[in-house]
């Protein structure tokens, strides 16, 4: 018998503690069939499928997508970078809200923030940047849509919901920039309030109803928090699920050209 | 109307042969002789057929046509119809779907691994992109709220900036600009129901493209000098010889 050395029987031991663990009852119940995670999986059409159905995030997807809507160079994978940025937006923002009151506090909770909390600066960056980003890619992904004539029957309605998408984007952005509280905040602010108070008709109640008030105060800072953390994360959750939804309904990416 | 394969043709004509005891050319002759010149539509073509065994059983009740073959045909009852069952052509239909195929096949690729990997690249991407820009560049944060100081020039956000250099225009016709704005935003929304042309290829769309490049180009323009040649007073300024109002870049560009 030929004695196995010591680096062999190491890789050995491994690939058994690991096939033992892949195998066993706790990873056969936390994943499903068809996960890479699983002992066994080997790269076959079934498995292929299963990798997608049988998780709750993938399946978002369709098993198969049309060759040519997987090339970066027809989406620029915009739509799946705007939806992601919404989901980095949301985890920064909920670690932001624990060191943030929208009160007259909401200025020194800034500054706090950014001297003396552990990654507090380079958080506040990534939810700043990232917010002017997610309007920048919501606009260019519009655009890709357009140019591709996406748009077109079926897929007319999905592009009023995308539309709704991008105002809310925007509103969220703008409710976002009064937060810090700072000069920059307050008079962008004002001046984006006054323009909706040239609005036809309506324009004097939309400012009222936008400040809680005449001017910018803390009344609107409140505002514009419960505006920016829950009202309008709400509405948009709901769009963007009928948006993917009807991506698929409609029947998949469009194209090619 | 569907033409009888030849097969069945010559399998009903052997059975109605065999019936009538005549022979199978001649069978096939009468049938043919018969469903060509007269019967067009399906269904005395079937009576035609069905008649052939009839003679021993039953004659068909909607007697409307009694051909040749009945002449022909001698009254034997040698069998009884209960036992002896022939075989009877009523109506060839096509092999074809019941439901009508919609869309045709495409070229698909599997989601895992030729969606999700690129993906998954990009996520990453963007994610580095995004702490190095958040590493580097510093948020702004200037001097606490007070309404009762107003800089100047006050600035809107960077994507509503466009919009208010259009507004610093028509000033005084507010209504002018904004009517259009509301319009506007509706018309966007109603576009694919405005545009009913249904090709996508740019070139057989080129009102279209020139339309939206111009809105893009027209929104670029404005945001560009709203951010980068606006001053006080919201004058007029070369961002290399006077400077930037925009408070986003602070970190951006260092003035001195």
């Amino acid at each position: 018998m030929q004695k196995l050395s010591l680096r062999d029987r190491i890789k050995k031991a491994r690939a058994s503690a690991s096939d033992s663990f892949r195998g066993g009852k706790l990873m056969s119940s936390i994943f499903r069939p068809g996960s890479p995670f699983r002992k066994g999986y080997v790269d076959s059409p079934r498995n292929r499928s299963y990798v997608v159905m049988n998780n709750v995030l993938y399946h978002l997807h369709p098993v198969k997508v049309k060759r040519h809507g997987v090339r970066l160079s027809y989406t620029l994978c915009l739509g799946g970078l705007s939806f992601f940025l919404f989901i980095v937006l949301t985890i920064t923002g909920i670690w932001l809200m624990f060191y943030f009151r929208p009160t007259e506090l909401a200025y020194v909770d800034i500054q706090t923030l950014q001297t003396s909390i552990a990654f507090g600066s380079l958080v506040r960056n990534m939810h700043r940047w990232g917010a002017h980003l997610m309007v920048l890619v919501v606009f260019l992904h519009m655009s890709r849509v357009f140019y591709h004539g996406a748009y077109k029957a079926p897929r007319e309605f999905n592009w009023v919901i995308g539309v709704i998408l991008l105002l809310l984007t925007l509103l969220l952005s703008f409710t976002g920039y009064l937060l810090p509280w700072d000069q920059l905040a307050i008079w962008a602010v004002t001046v984006g309030g006054n323009m909706a108070g040239y609005t036809p008709v309506i324009g004097a109640q939309a400012k009222f109803g936008l400040f809680a008030g005449l001017e910018a105060t803390t009344a609107t800072l409140l505002r514009f928090y419960v505006l920016h953390v829950l009202f309008l994360p709400f509405i948009i959750v709901i769009f963007m699920a009928v948006h993917f939804w009807r991506v698929r309904k409609d029947g998949g990416i469009s194209g090619p050209l | 109307m569907v033409d009888i394969p030849e097969h069945l043709l010559q399998r009903s004509a052997e059975a109605r042969a065999k019936a009538l005891g005549i022979s199978v050319e001649q069978a096939l002759a009468e049938m043919k002789g018969e469903s060509d010149p007269t019967v067009i539509s399906k269904e005395p073509e079937v009576k035609t057929i069905d008649e052939t065994p009839a003679p021993a059983a039953e004659t068909p009740a909607p007697a409307a046509e009694t051909p040749a073959p009945a002449a022909e045909t001698p009254e034997e009852v040698d069998f009884a119809p209960e036992v002896k069952v022939t075989q009877r052509l009523l109506t060839v239909v096509k092999a074809k779907p019941i439901q009508k195929a919609v869309s045709e096949p495409v070229d698909k690729v599997n989601t895992w691994p030729h969606l999700m990997l690129p993906e998954f690249v990009s996520l990453m991407a963007m994610t580095a992109f995004l702490i190095l820009l958040s590493a580097i560049l510093q948020a702004p944060l200037l001097e606490e709220a007070n309404p009762n100081v107003t800089p100047n020039p006050a600035k809107a956000p960077w994507y509503f900036l466009g919009l208010q250099e259009l507004l610093s225009y028509w000033d005084p016709q507010i209504a002018g600009v904004m009517i259009p704005l509301v319009l506007g935003i509706a018309i966007w929304m109603a576009f694919p129901y405005i545009d009913r042309n249904p090709e996508t290829h740019p070139s057989k769309r080129k009102f279209a493209i020139m339309f939206y490049t111009f809105f893009l180009a027209g929104a670029g323009v404005l945001t560009i000098i709203g951010v980068l040649f606006r001053g006080p007073g919201w004058n007029w300024t070369y961002p290399w010889i006077d400077g930037i109002w925009f408070d986003d870049l602070l970190d951006w560009i260092h003035f001195e």
